[in-house]
């Protein structure tokens, strides 16, 4: 579930607000958005993906809540790893082509 | 219908953003008409698709890979696979994907420098249409769930939607409606699952749209079991264990070897079949999977990891709102494409997960668009002077608003449909007594009273719950994913589809002959 924003590396661009396909976040005038129903967060880390700033952490567990800090979080290098590693940048796709999934089909053991 | 703030045109209304809807924009706008894309949530964001990759299958008509897919669909079908259909799926398929290349989409190549188009990434592909219906001038509204149709003389005419920020409502009179909601998987928590709770069905089936093959819903996928990430694909290089480490060698498929045991006791994963070779391609390739590994300290290729299965429904099960050869539905003007149709015709009593459901949803989408624009332009100027009126009959009821309730009426339906113990594995015991709370959850007026979207939800979620559990105790027989402990053998005589529908009276009949069509 989405856990923290990072009221240090928002930039107010609200656009984790938007691009929430649940609806998990409200946006407050000059500050940074808040996670009003963490409830309904699906821990798809989509909005890591649209935040310019790395300033989201979604943790992995679905159903249960992490508690990491942020300090501990950036001491670890997890902010924005996601983002990272799918390649995008400033809430844009800068890594489709890296993708090497066609690796899962070129032993044959399952046909597409 | 209260207080509209808003009230709109367009020739189509397409509802639902995911890669259905979003074909289906296109192709409306394509062939000219005026559309209005509306979600729930953000197109782009929402849907099964946009949270991890989907496989698509990109072959040619009369090639041996082409003959290997449809071979596949055919036997895993169980007797309901139509192969010219799925041939005309990937006729469709292909025509895309070299579209979207041709649109610029930055697909991938293999080491050869070869194209790879076998794979698209949920969320660069669906910002890649989003941005590609906003310059077709398709009017793209976000967040604002749709709740009910709208007909005029038992044809669509539109819809009224509420905006989930201000409350206020927002009606949309068309030409045509696509209903692309996707399945439904009855909140299990399955990745990108958190919207897709039937909510199209419903109000198909308020505007007396039929279902069919809503006993093929039983599909679970495997993810770890803190996790939601049901990407299944990695499993097929992974060993089962169970708590004490004994690895799970039981007969039959790999998801009900899993079911089962879950039953007893935790299960274990590891990846350790995966050479090192593959296990970049799934980290260079799959990052939704392996980030969260990597957020939890654990490396799946070396240590195991437990895992559960989470119930994915009609989004990768196979029933859904009967159509024709192409996209309409049993309803003068409502077009479903995608997970929101019934896919028997392409996969069968089987999951179509990956790859078919991706191809559907081009192949369906477009259809639908095409379709619909043809319809309205049959229709003449003259649907805008309709009168049109709401499907949704019900009254809400004066009672204060208690969210207490509308939990528990959402916590008892998911009751009656995840557990393995009675949705995996079901007999008439387990059937009749899901039927009866169903039933009684649906009947009382008393929690419909809060939040309208939520409880548009849980209605959709109880209508859905029921047309699957009336089907599965129609079916006394084992086939494909309807597993009945009663009858645990397929009878070659109910290789017949079975339809459904109804809201306050709910029915289920199976269909004279093997046919998976609407009359065209």
């Amino acid at each position: 579930m989405i856990e923290i924003v990072s009221e240090d590396r928002c930039v107010k661009c609200d656009l984790c607000v938007d691009a929430c396909p649940d609806n998990v976040f409200d946006a407050v005038p000059d500050s940074a958005p808040v996670i009003a129903r963490q409830s309904d967060c699906q821990t798809c880390f989509l909005c890591e993906l649209f935040c310019p700033t790395d300033a989201l952490y979604v943790s992995p567990l679905s159903e249960a809540i992490e508690g990491s800090t942020e300090t501990d979080l950036i001491a670890k290098g997890v902010m924005g790893s996601f983002r990272r590693e799918m390649g995008w940048k400033n809430a844009k796709p800068r890594g489709t082509a890296g993708d090497m999934s066609y690796r899962i089909f070129e032993t044959g053991t399952i046909t597409p | 219908m209260g207080e509209t703030a808003e009230k709109i045109e367009a020739d189509i209304l397409v509802i639902g953003g995911g890669p259905a809807g979003c074909w289906a924009a296109w192709n409306a706008a394509a062939n000219g008409a005026s559309v209005v894309l509306i979600d729930k949530g953000y197109v782009g964001t929402s849907g099964a698709t946009a949270a991890g990759n989907t496989t698509t299958i990109y072959t040619r008509r009369g090639t041996a890979e082409r003959a290997a897919t449809v071979g596949q669909r055919v036997r895993l079908g169980h007797g309901f696979t139509e192969a010219e259909r799925v041939e005309r799926v990937l006729d469709r398929t292909l025509e895309n994907l070299d579209l979207l290349a041709k649109w610029g989409y930055d697909f991938p190549s293999y080491e050869d420098g070869r194209p790879y188009r076998g794979m698209l990434r949920g969320p660069d592909y669906l910002r890649f249409m989003r941005q590609k219906l906003i310059k077709a001038r398709v009017k793209v509204i976000d967040h604002c769930p749709v709740e009910q149709l709208l007909v005029s003389d038992g044809a669509v005419a539109g819809a009224v939607a509420r905006f989930r920020r201000s409350g206020e409502t927002l009606e949309i009179r068309s030409g045509a409606v696509v209903i692309a909601t996707g399945g439904c998987a009855f909140l299990s928590g399955a990745l990108g699952t958190h919207n897709l709770t039937g909510d199209g069905y419903l109000m198909a089936a308020e505007a007396g749209a039929v279902l069919s093959g809503m006993e093929f819903s039983a599909q679970y996928g495997i993810s770890p079991a803190y996790s939601s990430v049901t990407k299944g694909v990695v499993y097929f290089w992974g060993t089962f264990s169970d708590e004490q480490g004994n690895v799970l060698t039981a007969p039959g498929d790999r998801q009900s070897v899993v079911a089962s045991e879950l039953i007893r006791g935790p299960v274990y994963a590891i990846l350790d079949k995966a050479s090192p070779r593959l296990q970049e391609g799934f980290r260079r390739g799959q990052p939704n999977i392996f980030v969260p590994f990597d957020r939890m300290g654990i490396d799946p290729f070396k240590e195991r990891f437990p895992i559960t299965l989470r119930h994915e429904g009609t989004v990768r099960g196979t029933g859904g709102l009967k159509i024709d050869h192409r996209s309409t539905t049993t309803v003068p003007g409502l077009f479903a494409a995608g997970d929101a149709a019934t896919r028997q015709g392409m996969s069968g009593a089987s999951t179509g997960g990956g790859g078919p459901n991706s191809s559907w949803a081009m192949a369906t989408g477009s259809w639908a668009g095409e379709d619909a624009a043809s319809y309205v332009r049959s229709l003449g100027a003259n649907w805008r002077a309709r009168e049109a009126r709401t499907t949704n009959q019900r009254k809400t009821p004066s009672s204060p608003p208690s969210s207490d309730d509308l939990n528990s009426v959402v916590a008892q339906t998911k009751q009656q449909i995840l557990p393995l113990d009675g949705g995996y594995f079901r007999n008439q015991e387990s059937l009749s007594k899901a039927s009866s709370i169903l039933s009684d959850l649906w009947d009382d007026e008393a929690w419909r009273s809060g939040d309208r979207a939520k409880v548009r939800e849980a209605e959709a979620l109880i209508a859905t719950s029921r047309w699957a559990t009336e089907s599965a105790l129609l079916r006394k027989e084992s086939r494909g994913l309807q597993r009945r402990t009663d009858f645990p053998d397929p009878n070659p005589l109910l290789a017949r589809s079975i339809d459904s529908g109804g809201t306050d009276d709910i029915w289920a009949s199976f269909q004279p002959q093997q046919k998976m069509s609407a009359a065209s």
